[in-house]
């Protein structure tokens, strides 16, 4: 595989950049594979390039129904943080940090993390306990918290509402230095050109149409590209998990909601962190490119649209609006909608399941794309070595019938109540 | 904006709706031996079809009437809306 280098970009502009290589190659499937990954989305693309190069194996295909890139890891707000009050969110999310820390060199394609911090917003005393209490449980995981007062959060983003007036002042707030953004296409075509080079086949425009199953056991996979045999399926698919579980018959506790993002005109620089409301679900960071990135909640009632509704988008700004006032000067530029597989405590679920050879890996809300290397790293051995690890032991299946729920913000089984 | 036409009050626009969820799930009769399997059918797990969907949606910023309405949760199209005690087949 070529290098992606100062020297080779030189070399190459002589050439007129004529001669770079394919990123990944298209091949057609073969009749066998060792793992097939459903799902060429983040999760996907990063569990085909674990299993290459932590576990050796690389007789791997990527089954994806369109492109690459195109579900989730393409429509994020690109927050990545570990700033979780249960040790398994708390150890799991932190172990992923460091994978996006070395993500660009381990690659060999710049990724644009950007560790500009996160800051939860506080509008009330009873909230800042709660923030203390989760920066405390965070600190004793070895992750970086700093509990902020009103003058320090003012210091920081002045630009924030802090007059006497408002229904939600704010009290301070809750920050994790580390946390932070990153180039969310590039994080999938990274992973992909790696997991290419090593020999996964990434197979685009191919659906999976059924499922050969026999004594409890996965044989191979059907796709409109034609059967498949194999041992072993890892199926990463959010927002579809539902509609493969369906040809499994498998019913899970999960379920397909809309979640909305949307950019604003491009304005210079004014924000350098990640912000988000505490008094509501709206969060907000600056891109690169100047634009004001926002989200919010889920449009509420269960979607598989890939776009969104009005009154969602307004209750989300009003929120935006009320903590940034500058924000209603600014013009939209583009609203998206993106379909969450919200499983019913909040947390995600990467397990083996009743069918031996089928690795479930789903149920991640709003929070995947942070996920994308810890998720892949732990799937990658969760199928090679067809046993779950410590960091993902938390995420199992059956948590919901033992009662062992992972319940970080508290919200119940309805987590698509806004 | 979807509107949804309250079997009680006629058409109205979502921003008067909050939403209930999957309408085909049953609670497990408390007479009887529930099992764990039916319990966790009922509380956690969910088809969440593509396509037609029933479900529970509340009137509330209206009459306040729990209502059904049948919707396609890929195209959002309304098919029908019934009472809460109407039968659905």
């Amino acid at each position: 595989m070529q290098k992606y280098s100062i020297f080779n970009l030189i070399k190459n502009a002589f050439l007129k950049h004529e001669n770079w290589d394919l990123a990944w190659k298209d091949p057609t499937p073969k009749k066998e594979y060792e793992v097939v990954i459903i799902g060429g989305g983040g999760h996907g693309l990063a569990t085909a390039y674990y299993l290459a190069k932590e576990h050796n194996i690389t007789n791997v295909a990527i089954i994806e129904k369109g492109w690459i890139g195109g579900g989730n890891v393409g429509r994020n707000t690109t927050i990545i943080r570990s700033n979780y009050m249960h040790d398994d969110n708390a150890l799991f999310s932190e172990f992923g940090m460091d994978l996006w820390r070395k993500m660009s060199q381990d690659l060999n394609y710049n990724v644009m993390f950007s560790p500009r911090g996160i800051i939860n917003l506080a509008h009330s005393d009873a909230q800042m306990n709660v923030y203390a209490r989760r920066g405390n449980s965070m600190r004793l995981n070895g992750i970086d918290a700093v509990l902020l007062n009103r003058e320090q959060v003012k210091e920081i983003i002045p630009m924030a509402d802090f007059s006497d007036n408002v229904r939600f002042p704010i009290f301070g707030g809750l920050m994790q230095p580390s946390a932070g953004t990153a180039r969310h296409d590039a994080v999938a075509w990274g992973y992909a050109r790696q997991a290419d080079s090593m020999g996964v086949d990434i197979i685009q425009n191919c659906e999976v149409t059924g499922f050969d199953i026999s004594n409890g056991k996965i044989q191979g996979v059907r796709t409109s590209r034609g059967d498949i045999k194999v041992k072993k399926i890892g199926l990463c698919v959010a927002g579809s998990t539902n509609i493969l579980a369906e040809k499994l018959n498998m019913t899970l506790p999960v379920e397909t909601h809309l979640l909305q993002a949307c950019v604003s005109e491009p304005v210079k620089p004014v924000l350098d962190r990640v912000v988000t409301f505490g008094a509501g679900h709206f969060y907000i960071s600056q891109s690169d490119k100047g634009e004001m990135v926002m989200g919010g909640d889920l449009d509420g009632y269960n979607s598989y649209a890939q776009r969104g509704n009005l009154p969602t988008l307004q209750h989300v700004l009003t929120e935006g609006i009320a903590m940034m006032p500058f924000l209603s000067k600014l013009k939209m530029l583009r609203t998206w909608g993106g379909i969450m597989d919200m499983s019913m405590d909040g947390s995600p679920i990467i397990d083996k399941t009743h069918i031996e050879g089928l690795y479930l890996n789903c149920g991640w809300c709003y929070g995947g794309f942070k996920a994308t290397p810890a998720s892949g790293w732990t799937f990658a051995h969760t199928i090679a070595q067809d046993r779950v690890h410590k960091l993902n032991s938390g995420y199992s299946l059956s948590r919901f019938n033992t009662g062992h729920l992972l319940d970080e913000k508290g919200l119940g089984t309805k987590t698509w109540i806004s | 904006m979807l509107y949804i036409k309250c079997p009680h009050c006629g058409m109205r626009s979502q921003n008067e709706f909050s939403y209930g969820g999957d309408a085909t799930v049953k609670r497990p009769d408390l007479n009887k031996e529930v099992s764990d399997q039916d319990w966790d059918n009922f509380v956690y797990n969910r088809k969440s079809l593509r396509g037609k969907h029933l479900e529970l949606w509340q009137h509330l910023s209206g009459c306040r009437q729990w209502i059904k309405v049948e919707r396609d949760t890929a195209t959002h199209e309304i098919f029908r809306t019934l009472k809460a005690n109407e039968d659905n087949s």
